[in-house]
């Protein structure tokens, strides 16, 4: 009896003497693209975040990140919704991330603003997407920030024409307004615009009609990956160089990952974007190294995997300071006005628009060593949106 | 001991209480702490389109590579009836997008079902990728790629809010199916049924009989295209969403493969085959994200070389195995 007394008393004891700081494990949802024609998109993000856990998991101590991860197939609203649905009302995920597409990001909106559920885009680039749910916040891009300095710059390097030809979908028509207001404001000529389906393209006829119309350069926005390396491609079969016509556009057309299989056609290829596997400083070196420990001397991370590394580095910021206990609201404070050096260089999350604000790089495709890279030429720094800048909320 | 013709007919009409336990099992889902509503509604959804498909497939022998045109065009109707016209209302905006399928149903089938064999499958697919096409060009009213966005569907007969859960959503759609499937059970047993059942087995015989073999293809692809079309808006109402998958070729050729999985020409192998295909892929693609289809193709695979009948033809393989043992 005294024993049972004793062990009922240590027991209790026990009980208020747990650390009142208890350790919290957090769900983050993943939802991006691991199978089909995209794949290889969702599959950069995955390294990433699997990299992110292996090296930082340490960071949020004593809580933890668990991560569940759904496939979305590609550009498939329907599906996403679902998947989100899901995350929130089964596997109550106290985050959700990820992204690829526009159209998927766009069909979760009014899900996270009922269920007041932070999502962190890691890429997903429409400027529109962030006024759509206020529990928004993007770490990745938007096609303004690289397609309108683009223009500009396009003008300044003595370009008088261009024949614009983007993927026909939302950031598509994002970089084709952007490249053409930067541009035209510049003093530019349009010598013709052609928009291409997303699923499945045969590039010949479209490359064909920008020829027929004879600019001094295309540009050009196609979903990064394979369907970059396709166009490239095209464009050297079809004769575009020998006929003196140039290829510019956001860096999407000549991803990191993706240059080693374009071979030399993007020699010279001038583009705007805010990340390359080359960039020049300490944070990238370590990065690359880390990526290439892990994943082969042959692996290179793309704009992709910085993304989703920066999205998982700003999750687990959130994480520390609200002491692992998740709440919509109080997420979204600590998001807004977010900084972090990044293997890109620095970036913000506005605190006013949630998108991010970052720096962008000219860059030109050229050797380096036996690889090709893009190689930066210039830098514009702290670029917020300009959509944003263009059409404020009403 | 034979049956009379007649009374064969007569017990295939009659309901069987083994006819009841899908619903039993779909209502009594409904109520397990831990449903997963989003997904049983897809598959509600999709068992709708499989069935559709089985009336022109299963029961009259079209083989339609494109259904997915009638799904799509319900989808449209419903998404853009409620997106520019302010029709939220949902149960007739569902009836409408019936409608419109249905009479995209009479005009294509006048057109596609003058063929047969793999020229008929060509057009049927050649139907779907036009309208595709049509909904892709047509950008400033569809949302192209990017999707229809902004539709808002009011609270099914104004009580019944389209909750984050998809409680509203799945009793809406089993109620439309259990409608559906009536409707499909009744026209199968019906003397039309037994008609389109002839024409499967031989069209050029029927027609000597007298029976007006085209007409009865038409009416029935028109029966099937709205069925379809109330699938797809179910599925526009209940994400709020439509985008250009509704029209592909993924989505005809899911529905194949869910009917030709379940079971063919059976009405309930709509149901076992959406079931297990949409399952199936949700445990998969947890387990990989990345090669869940490898899962699902060697299944299909197994079913067309071991089980013709698709899974309920296995049910009735064993069924007859113990039936013969006992006797």
């Amino acid at each position: 009896m005294k024993s049972m007394i004793r062990l009922a008393a240590a027991a209790a004891l026990a009980f208020v003497l747990a650390p009142a700081a208890s350790a919290e494990t957090v769900k983050v949802g993943v939802i991006t693209t691991m199978s089909g024609p995209f794949a290889s998109l969702g599959q950069q993000m995955d390294q990433a975040i699997k990299l992110y856990m292996k090296l930082h998991a340490k960071d949020v101590e004593p809580h933890k990140i668990e991560i569940v991860l759904r496939d979305d197939t590609g550009p498939a609203p329907d599906v996403a919704k679902r998947l989100a649905q899901e995350l929130i009302t089964r596997d109550r995920v106290h985050m959700l991330s990820g992204v690829v597409f526009t159209p998927n990001a766009h069909a979760i909106a009014p899900l996270a603003t009922e269920a007041k559920m932070p999502l962190v885009i890691m890429n997903a680039g429409t400027s529109v997407t962030t006024t759509l749910s206020p529990y928004f916040a993007r770490v990745s891009f938007t096609l303004w920030q690289s397609s309108y300095p683009m223009g500009q710059w396009a003008q300044q390097a003595g370009i008088k024409s261009v024949f614009t030809a983007v993927t026909d979908y939302g950031p598509g028509h994002d970089a084709e307004a952007a490249f053409i207001k930067g541009f035209t404001e510049a003093g530019g000529k349009i010598a013709g615009s052609v928009r291409m389906p997303v699923a499945n393209p045969d590039f010949v006829p479209f490359i064909q009609r920008a020829k027929d119309a004879n600019p001094e350069a295309v540009f050009t926005f196609v979903p990064a990956g394979r369907q970059a390396t396709a166009f490239m491609k095209t464009f050297a079969e079809r004769g575009m160089r020998e006929a003196g016509i140039r290829l510019i556009g956001p860096g999407d057309i000549t991803t990191d990952e993706e240059l080693p299989s374009m071979g030399d056609v993007p020699l010279g290829v001038v583009t705007v974007h805010h990340y390359s596997a080359a960039h020049d400083s300490p944070t990238n070196k370590a990065f690359q190294a880390a990526w290439k420990q892990e994943y082969g001397a042959n692996a290179v991370p793309g704009f992709m995997a910085v993304g989703a590394w920066d999205g998982m580095h700003a999750i687990s910021h959130v994480i520390k300071q609200l002491n692992g206990k998740i709440d919509g609201d109080k997420a979204m404070a600590l998001l807004k006005g977010w900084k972090h050096e990044s293997p890109r260089g620095p970036i913000m999350i506005d605190p006013d628009t949630r998108d991010i604000v970052q720096n962008e790089y000219i860059r030109r495709v050229e050797k380096l060593g036996n690889a090709n890279a893009n190689i930066e030429i210039g830098v514009i720094p702290a670029v917020k949106d300009p959509w944003k800048v263009f059409n404020p909320p009403k | 001991m034979a049956l009379h013709p007649i009374d064969h007919f007569a017990a295939g009409h009659r309901l069987r209480p083994i006819e009841l336990l899908p619903w039993a099992l779909a209502v009594g889902y409904f109520f397990l702490p831990n449903a997963n509503l989003p997904l049983g509604t897809e598959i509600l959804i999709w068992a709708l389109f499989a069935l559709s498909l089985d009336l022109v497939l299963g029961y009259t022998g079209i083989v339609s590579l494109g259904h997915a045109a009638f799904f799509g065009i319900g989808a449209y109707a419903a998404g853009l009836a409620a997106r520019w016209l302010g029709w939220t209302e949902p149960i007739s905006a569902l009836l409408f997008a019936g409608l419109v399928a249905g009479a995209a149903g009479i005009v294509s089938g006048m057109i596609v079902l003058r063929t047969h064999g793999l020229t008929l499958l060509m057009l049927t697919m050649a139907v779907a990728v036009m309208l595709k096409e049509i909904a892709n060009k047509l950008g400033w009213l569809t949302g192209g790629a990017d999707g229809l966005q902004g539709i808002v569907i009011d609270p099914v007969l104004g009580l019944y809010r389209f909750d984050m859960f998809g409680r509203t959503s799945y009793v809406y759609a089993l109620v439309v199916l259990f409608l559906a499937w009536i409707v499909a059970r009744r026209i199968v047993h019906s003397p039309f049924g037994r008609g389109l059942v002839g024409i499967r087995e031989n069209a050029t015989r029927m027609s000597a009989i007298g029976s007006p073999v085209m007409r009865r293809m038409v009416t029935v692809y028109a029966i099937s295209a709205a069925l379809a079309g109330v699938a797809g808006a179910l599925l526009a109402q209940s994400t709020r969403y439509v985008t250009l998958n509704v029209l592909s070729l993924e989505y005809s050729g899911d529905v194949l493969i869910m009917l030709v999985l379940g079971g063919m020409g059976r009405l309930y192998g709509a149901f076992a085959g959406a079931t297990v295909f949409l399952v199936l892929r949700d445990e998969l693609s947890k387990i990989s994200p990345a090669y869940w289809g490898f899962g699902i193709g060697l299944l299909l695979v197994a079913t067309v070389l071991f089980a013709r009948g698709g899974l309920l033809g296995l049910v009735d393989i064993a069924l007859a195995r113990i039936r013969g043992k006992r006797s």
